[in-house]
């Protein structure tokens, strides 16, 4: 919650050394820090980075499937589809609500992004060329996400775990709905099927490329681990993903894009090929394919809609 | 890699490093729309519960923002809104004054009367 401290303190202030002791002690019991509890500055710091990049890449993320929502192909599928985009504006309105709780504004965060002072995922400044891709942005990409997500759920900060389980359970709609699409579309004209076959090429690297770099390669995971801020590393999570997508690709009928990929007897898992980590720091330096569509969009849709919001404040003030 | 990346963000791989800005100075000043905390009655016989909080012009607009947002698969019959800035709360660092009564007054549990296993409905 975001209320108002009482301006009165009722006992003496505990020292920072206290203070610090006890936010151990409540992550270190796997119990909850709430937004009005004493934190270091770095978590906090940590947590409005981490809440924001999340909520900027729910609501970028509308626009690569939003371009189809017109040419979804039949009322059923764009039905579903704008369901779809409508969840996503509601997940980034759930983090950054989360965000809020740890003094972060919401505007001021929706500028930062316009302003590229702020991130988002990499995989959203890839084209959808065909309605193929909706279909693989739900079972991949959407598939990918809910890797990342469930272990948030046990995030240590209260707010942002709980948004993590409202996400989580429409994730589950999205990536459903997406592998359902590509199923109709494998039992189509070969046409279809070489849609779902290019599609599938194009998105399967940088899927792999959402669980970030190796941990050999990830500096900051470690503070955030101890921080029960982040519960798995990013191989772990990439890996999960991978023994989880391979069985799924093989009911649908799909050929993975990667030589490489085969199963380690030894150890149950997926072994895979070497990831081009040069494409993946490419599109984060903002050299993607989409990278000044989606920010010009985005910034199109603050500016041009600022007076609907000045006209509502207006007309609250008039009767107030 | 020159800049730190982690998938940190939930949805895929962003840039962490020290190079990234957090929270300084709002970018632009401009006047938001008060915030509002959510509340929502999951079925009938539950208490509203805090499910979040939305920015809105208005009262009647945050009712119906918090529809669309909260409530888009049944979670809800009824919704709450208050603005946030008129909840007054209580602090966590001040836990000892506020709640110390209920831990003292150990003969406000009914576990603390001892009676005989042989009675029956108590």
């Amino acid at each position: 919650m975001s209320a108002p401290a009482l301006d009165r303190p009722l006992d003496e202030p505990l020292d920072e050394a206290a203070l610090q002791a006890r936010f151990d002690a409540t992550v270190a019991a796997e119990h909850r820090i709430e937004p009005r509890d004493w934190m270091p500055e770095g978590y906090r710091k940590t947590l409005i980075r981490q809440i924001a990049q999340h909520a900027h890449s729910e609501i970028i993320g509308m626009q690569p499937e939003g371009d189809w929502l017109l040419a979804a192909p039949s009322l059923r599928r764009k039905a579903i589809l704008l369901a779809k985009v409508q969840d996503e504006a509601g997940h980034g309105l759930y983090l950054y609500s989360a965000a809020e709780t740890l003094g972060a504004d919401r505007a001021d965060l929706t500028d930062k992004l316009i302003e590229r002072r702020q991130k988002y995922s990499s995989i959203f400044n890839y084209p959808t060329l065909t309605y193929a891709d909706v279909g693989v942005i739900g079972w991949l990409v959407d598939g990918a996400a809910i890797c990342n997500q469930v272990p948030l759920c046990r995030s240590s900060y209260g707010p942002y775990a709980r948004a993590m389980i409202r996400v989580c359970k429409e994730e589950s709609f999205h990536q459903r709905q997406g592998y359902e699409l590509l199923m109709t579309m494998m039992r189509g004209t070969p046409e279809q099927q070489a849609m779902v076959a290019d599609a599938v090429d194009r998105w399967w690297w940088p899927s792999l490329m959402m669980f970030g770099p190796p941990d050999t390669d990830s500096p900051n995971s470690a503070q955030s681990m101890a921080w029960g801020i982040k519960r798995h590393s990013n191989d772990e999570l990439r890996q999960r993903f991978v023994d989880m997508t391979v069985p799924q690709a093989e009911v649908l009928g799909v050929t993975l894009p990667d030589p490489d990929l085969a199963l380690d007897p030894a150890t149950g898992r997926y072994r895979f090929g070497a990831i081009d980590w040069s494409e993946l720091q490419r599109v984060i330096s903002g050299e993607g394919p989409c990278n000044d569509e989606r920010i010009i969009r985005r910034r199109a849709a603050r500016d041009d809609n600022a007076w609907v919001t000045e006209a509502a404040t207006a007309y609250a003030d008039k009767h107030a | 890699m020159s800049t730190d990346l982690t998938a940190e963000g939930g949805h895929g791989a962003v840039p962490t490093g020290p190079e990234v800005p957090v929270a300084d100075q709002p970018a632009v000043s401009r006047r938001d729309w008060p915030l509002y905390e959510v509340f929502v009655r999951g079925k009938r016989g539950l208490n509203h519960v805090h499910v979040g909080s939305l920015h809105a012009p208005d009262d009647e607009m945050a009712v119906h923002a918090a529809r669309d947002v909260y409530t888009r698969r049944n979670e809800g019959v009824s919704i709450w809104v208050v603005q946030a800035a008129d909840i007054t709360a209580s602090s966590p660092d001040e836990k000892d004054p506020m709640f110390a009564p209920s831990g003292d007054k150990v003969y406000r549990h009914p576990t603390f009367y001892e009676i005989p296993e042989n009675v029956p409905h108590i």
